[in-house]
């Protein structure tokens, strides 16, 4: 008896969540976008491990440069610091968008994206909001470098406005080259295979500039690929905003590229992510 | 309800979708009437996912024409989109967010406001029996809890259509029945559902009419009393318990029943094709006078490779290259 009144209860329950009711029109575009960003960010306060996992290379290159060849590098520890922290932020925000790419080609595998494009909202919202989420992962990212430099004794010429500055600048230049990692995510079949292409365009891009070292040592034709090299230019930009001789013309200078990957790469994701899948 | 109440809810003509030199669907006319349930069966590999995809506007029809709810689904995917709901056959909910948060952020973007979505979420919760578990995320749930929050998904606003792929495959019976019940509360209601199934079972206990499909193609259609008239009403499994009797048995079971008698590979097991159950119990009856010990007997539906033997003349062999897989492989490839 008990059961069978319960059992009602529950048809009743269903059928009153059933009954209809005057609809909302489906989200707009930014309000689409947006929403997804929204869930990016559920996943980062479920996951948190995973914005760790981005930082704990510079990190750990922060603490082995500094430690063992910043006194022969820049004379001391302390200068090498300076030099070096904006470097280590550049790396690992940019690294971070490899990851942006990573989770999408996980993210995309499943069958919520299947119901995500049975829905009325604009097919490449999730895409957007995803990345746009991922402005947060690399705002983060800069933010635990910035926490670790600081406890080492890093000091910012140009204050907060200064550390904002940078971390805005990075966010665009991370935003727009994680285009390239969409791309491939698009492409490729396994995460896996996203980390590694990943690595092998930004190991060469992070080492041959003036991440680590200044390159005035550097053989002359290394010294010219560093001069063209996107990464140099943002961490010139970026050394620039924190020690106070940074310019417009410098921070320009360092928003050609992403601009240029995301003119190209950005149509190239949307058309992949299109495609029947 | 616009566009006429009278219009079936999906008509198809010719429907085709060929992934590189494989065709998964392979010309497919269906009709199915507004407000009712219609199961598409079929193994794994069968096309029963693709039509669902084309159907839903995942995928473009190579060949063909298809009308959801009265609208072409190649030419006007978003007026289709806006009155139907997917289920998928592999969990279209996000396993990393709570069940509450699944909930919200459908409704968001079907145009609910905060409160609104969060109040909608909180009233689709409670009536799946999910609030308990809403705030956990969706990788601890149980299989039946998995897809309760899936189909509850699918009606933030009550869709007129909606596809249901696989609903119960890899369900518990218990789970099994509280998702039948819920199908049957949604056509109540209004909604027309069209459902894949591996299982005659589910598609006898739910859907009015039964498309059989096989290599993407329609191999029988109509209801299910049509369906098993032309498969037999059921099927007798007999075990016994001396394995020495078998043939005895066989011959006994033969003359009661008229039909073949297929021995199993249980050497103590045997199976008939029932054209009346009554004549079964008196085969059961006459084994039994005949001195031969029966330790079980069941009397079932035929099985979806029964009914594919009857129809086809051959097993339902799933092909080796799950449908899913082959559309994956195609859209990466």
């Amino acid at each position: 008896m008990a059961i069978d009144t319960q059992r009602r209860d529950v048809g009743a329950a269903i059928r009153a969540a059933l009954k209809p009711r005057p609809q909302p029109k489906p989200a707009g575009t930014v309000s689409a976008v947006l929403t997804f960003g929204w869930r990016a960010l559920l996943k980062i306060k479920h996951m948190p491990e995973q914005l760790f996992d981005v930082v704990v290379t510079p990190i750990m290159f922060t603490v082995l440069f500094t430690y063992l060849f910043g006194g022969a590098l820049a004379g001391s520890t302390d200068a090498y610091l300076q030099y070096l922290l904006p470097g280590i932020l550049v790396q690992s925000v940019v690294f971070t968008s490899v990851y942006s790419g990573l989770t999408l080609n996980t993210d995309i595998s499943k069958g919520i994206y299947d119901r995500f494009r049975s829905m009325p909202v604009w097919s490449l919202s999730p895409v957007l909001g995803t990345m746009a989420g991922d402005v947060v992962r690399y705002t983060v990212s800069s933010l635990i470098v910035f926490a670790i430099g600081f406890l080492m004794g890093y000091e910012a010429a140009t204050g907060i406005l200064g550390i904002v500055a940078v971390i805005l600048l990075l966010d665009l230049f991370a935003a727009g080259l994680s285009f390239i990692f969409t791309t491939l995510a698009l492409l490729v079949r396994t995460p896996s295979t996203v980390m590694t292409l990943g690595w092998m365009v930004l190991m060469p891009l992070t080492f041959a500039s003036n991440v680590f070292v200044d390159p005035a040592t550097m053989p002359a034709w290394l010294q010219t690929v560093v001069a063209w090299n996107p990464v140099a230019l943002l961490v010139t930009a970026a050394r620039g905003l924190l020690d106070g001789t940074g310019s417009a013309a410098l921070v320009a200078g360092s928003l050609v590229a992403p601009l240029v990957v995301t003119a190209v790469f950005g149509p190239v994701t949307m058309a992949l992510y299109r495609r029947e899948r | 309800m616009i566009a006429g109440a009278s219009t079936p809810a999906v008509e198809t003509v010719g429907l085709r979708k060929t992934f590189g030199a494989k065709h998964a669907v392979d010309g497919i006319d269906l009709s199915i009437r507004r407000g009712s349930i219609f199961g598409l069966l079929g193994p794994n590999g069968a096309g029963k996912t693709t039509t669902v995809r084309l159907l839903a506007t995942l995928l473009k029809p190579t060949a063909g024409t298809a009308r959801v709810l009265g609208h072409d689904v190649a030419r006007e995917p978003e007026a289709v989109r806006r009155r139907v709901s997917l289920t998928g056959q592999f969990a279209s909910v996000d396993e990393d967010l709570t069940g509450r948060e699944n909930l919200v952020l459908i409704a968001r973007l079907l145009g609910h406001g905060g409160r609104d979505a969060r109040a909608r979420a909180d009233e689709l919760l409670a009536a799946f029996d999910l609030d308990d578990a809403a705030a956990k995320q969706v990788r601890t749930y149980s299989g039946g809890m998995r897809r309760r929050l899936d189909i509850a998904a699918s009606l933030v606003t009550t869709p007129d259509l909606l596809f249901l792929d696989e609903p119960t495959t890899g369900l518990d019976p218990r789970s099994r029945n509280q998702v039948w019940e819920i199908v049957r509360l949604l056509v109540d209601n209004g909604t027309t559902v069209l459902l894949t199934t591996q299982y005659l079972e589910e598609a006898d206990q739910l859907a009015e009419r039964i498309a059989v499909i096989d290599h993407g193609r329609v191999i029988a259609e109509g209801t299910s009393a049509t369906l098993k008239a032309s498969v037999g009403t059921g099927v007798l499994h007999v075990r016994l318990a001396d394995p020495a009797d078998r043939e005895a048995a066989r011959a006994l079971l033969a003359a009661e029943l008229g039909g073949p008698i297929h021995l199993d590979a249980d050497p103590a097991a045997l199976t008939a094709t029932v054209p009346d159950p009554a004549r079964a119990a008196a085969a059961i009856a006459a084994t039994g006078a005949a001195g031969i010990r029966v330790t079980d007997f069941s009397l079932g539906q035929p099985s979806l490779d029964e009914v594919f033997f009857a129809l086809t003349g051959h097993p339902a062999e799933p092909s080796p290259d799950d449908e899913s897989a082959a559309a994956t492989a195609a859209g990466r490839s």
